[in-house]
């Protein structure tokens, strides 16, 4: 299973806009998703599971996909994330 | 027909279709289902439903509040559409053949326990919005209501328990003909807003959501505090003359308002308005009113998640300010206790809020709230005729640490080489009866007083204002009160300060004559209420005045104040 490692940079950490808009992304994907943060696996297409993961910023993420568009999914996951979602 | 009394609240009659405005609450039958594909079907549905009002309430919050604000309808729809929940729900649907209301509910309470569980202000806040969210739907799925303000389509009399500020920021003003309450006396909140608007209300009045249902005909007399229901044709006939001379009263009034209020005698008097917002302005400059005796600073922190920035409290003032140029407008600073819910504010609750660390015990404590607010004001009011004024100051003591604060920002923003009104003047709010004993040592410190006789009639009686059982004895007519009203402007003139009135009494015509001829300086009320006073000031005579209100405070008691007054001065009675 394809996998990344991300650091997370947004000052919230990944909760409010910046979990929405992780999740959203996600979302847009038929591969299952899942991050890794510590001992925590979650389903990435979850904000609540998202949410419990507590990662704040400085947070390192590990992401696995698994499916027909895992490779686009990673990519997305990753410029989303080297993007600070979109802000600068 | 049948007939409820109540307080009168707001002057006038209103006429038409009663709205009952009421929560639904939310009852959860746990059941077997027999199929489970309609059972998920009904999901989809009452989801598609949340969805919609959850994008109208982003729509709606993002033009009022802000996309920041907005944002957390954004995320609550993102919760109803999060495949954790939704699976669980599915599956619990399928194998357990659960209805859709068990499931929901109990999933969404496991990811909000799970929320909560996090030790994290965050986490436990979006606890809430999962739990929000979940009771959204479960409205939808049993055909409750959305909002206690659902349905009211045409123009009609609120009829409630009681109502929140939280609960009328939900109504359409344009709706509302007037209040009925089972609950609260003469200063409640729906009271206080019900003037504002200038609409009449009747206020608990006991029990009237079981008597009387959305549609049914309803009259309500805010001058006698009645409210009928079902009149008949007679009677109906009667209130629309009543209406109608009430209205045309107050036409009298507005085609004086913008004239100065001087007595037969030439003795002027200002008379100035109570406003709560930026909102409040227009209506405000309308009614006559020639400044501001009250800004409540409140509106800019409640209804909110987050400290108002100073920028942003600077920005409101100065519109307000500049609005009225070189006429006064005097700012209040923040006024809250721990009967207040203000999330960013940690106010532990208190067993006596009202005699708790509230108003400036709170900001005083509080430089992180207080600094910002001064600061903002000290900016705000370079330009224009702001002042300042403090509520809850109990001695001089409070006003030296209060200077010592303003000083500091003083400092700080010419440091910061900001523009600042150097000359802004200070008053306090006299509404502690040990405020009123002590006003010949606080008139030394301070350039200006304002009478709260709402908290002031509370504090004399200890009388809650909100209880109806003791309301009379808070309403502000007792001898006492008035005696130390003269004792405040008598010790103000000797020491060459002025004096104003901010609390509801400023605009009873009743009240008026009597304040005049204590010496009252400045009247500041409501601005429905500026036309009507103003036409009373100027028809009547300071020398009578000065009279009538060397009589009342001989007298023994409110009822005997007010059938004195009415008869001595018959202008207290426009209809």
């Amino acid at each position: 299973m394809p996998e990344i490692k991300l650091t997370i940079n947004h000052e919230v950490g990944l909760h409010a806009r910046p979990a929405s808009i992780f999740v959203q992304t996600a979302a847009k994907f038929l591969s299952d998703i899942e991050v890794t943060h510590g001992e925590t696996t979650v389903n990435a297409k979850s904000i609540l599971a998202i949410l419990t993961l507590g990662a704040h910023q400085g947070a390192e993420l590990v992401i696995r996909a698994e499916g027909t568009d895992a490779e686009q999914a990673l990519q997305a996951l990753e410029n989303l994330v080297a993007d600070n979602f979109g802000e600068e | 027909m049948k007939s409820l009394v109540g307080i009168p609240a707001s002057y006038g009659i209103a006429i038409g279709p009663g709205f009952v405005f009421s929560r639904d609450e939310i009852v959860i039958e746990p059941c077997k289902i027999e199929d489970p594909e309609e059972e998920w079907e009904r999901f989809i549905q009452a989801r598609e439903a949340t969805f919609q009002q959850l994008d109208k309430a982003y729509a709606k919050a993002q033009e009022e509040l802000g996309e920041e604000e907005a944002g957390i309808f954004g995320a609550q729809k993102l919760m109803l559409q999060d495949p954790e929940l939704i699976n669980t729900i599915k599956s619990r649907i399928e194998s357990e053949l659960v209805n859709v209301e068990t499931a929901l509910h109990e999933t969404a309470e496991v990811f909000a326990s799970q929320l909560e569980a996090i030790d994290d202000e965050y986490l436990s806040a979006r606890a809430l919005d999962i739990r929000d969210v979940s009771s959204r739907c479960l409205r939808n799925l049993l055909g409750l209501k959305d909002s206690p303000a659902e349905g009211l389509n045409v123009p009609s009399i609120i009829i409630a328990q009681d109502l929140t500020p939280s609960d009328t920021v939900l109504l359409n003003k344009d709706l509302v003909l007037g209040f009925c309450t089972e609950v609260g006396g003469s200063t409640s909140h729906t009271a206080i807003l019900a003037r504002g608007l200038g609409i009449p209300a009747v206020v608990g009045a006991g029990e009237l959501l079981r008597k009387i249902k959305t549609g049914d005909s309803i009259v309500i007399d805010g001058d006698a505090g009645e409210i009928i229901i079902d009149a008949d044709k007679k009677s109906l006939e009667e209130f629309k003359i009543r209406q109608e001379r009430f209205l045309k009263a107050q036409a009298d009034a507005e085609a004086i308002s913008h004239q100065p209020a001087i007595t037969t005698d030439g003795h002027q008097v200002e008379v100035v308005a109570n406003i709560g917002s930026v909102d409040d302005v227009q209506p405000a400059l309308l009614s006559g009113a020639e400044g501001v005796g009250l800004l409540r600073s409140e509106f800019l922190y409640l209804e909110r998640s987050s400290m108002p920035t100073e920028d942003e409290q600077y920005q409101s003032y100065k519109t307000i300010a500049d609005a009225f140029s070189d006429r006064p407008v005097i700012l209040r600073s923040l006024d809250v206790g721990g009967d207040k819910d203000i999330p960013y504010i940690d106010m532990p609750p208190e067993t006596n809020p009202f005699l708790g660390e509230r108003a400036i015990r709170l900001c005083l404590s509080r430089p992180d709230i207080f600094k910002p607010q001064l600061r903002a004001a000290l900016r705000a009011g370079y330009g224009n005729n702001l002042k300042l004024m403090f509520p809850m100051v109990s001695s001089v003591e409070d006003v030296d640490k209060i200077r010592a604060v303003l000083e500091e920002c003083k400092d700080e923003l010419r440091n910061e080489v900001q523009a600042v009104a150097e000359e802004m003047e200070i008053g306090i709010m006299i509404e502690i009866p040990s405020a009123a004993i002590l006003a010949d040592q606080l008139a030394d410190v301070v350039d200006f007083f304002s009478i709260g006789t709402n908290d002031l009639s509370q504090y004399t009686m200890a009388a809650d204002r909100t209880n109806a059982k003791v309301a009379t004895l808070a309403s502000g007519f007792q001898p006492a009160v008035f005696r130390l009203i003269k004792m405040v402007i008598d010790a103000a003139h000797s020491k060459g300060k002025w004096v104003g009135l901010c609390g509801e009494m400023a605009g009873e015509l009743l009240a008026i004559p009597i304040l005049l001829g204590l010496g009252l300086d400045e009247f500041s009320m409501n601005p429905p209420a500026i036309p009507f006073a103003k036409k009373l000031i100027s028809s009547i005579s300071y020398e009578h005045a000065k009279k009538v209100a060397e009589t009342a405070i001989q007298l023994k008691s409110d009822q005997e104040i007010r059938e004195y007054i009415q008869q001595e001065v018959p202008e207290v009675n426009p209809r």
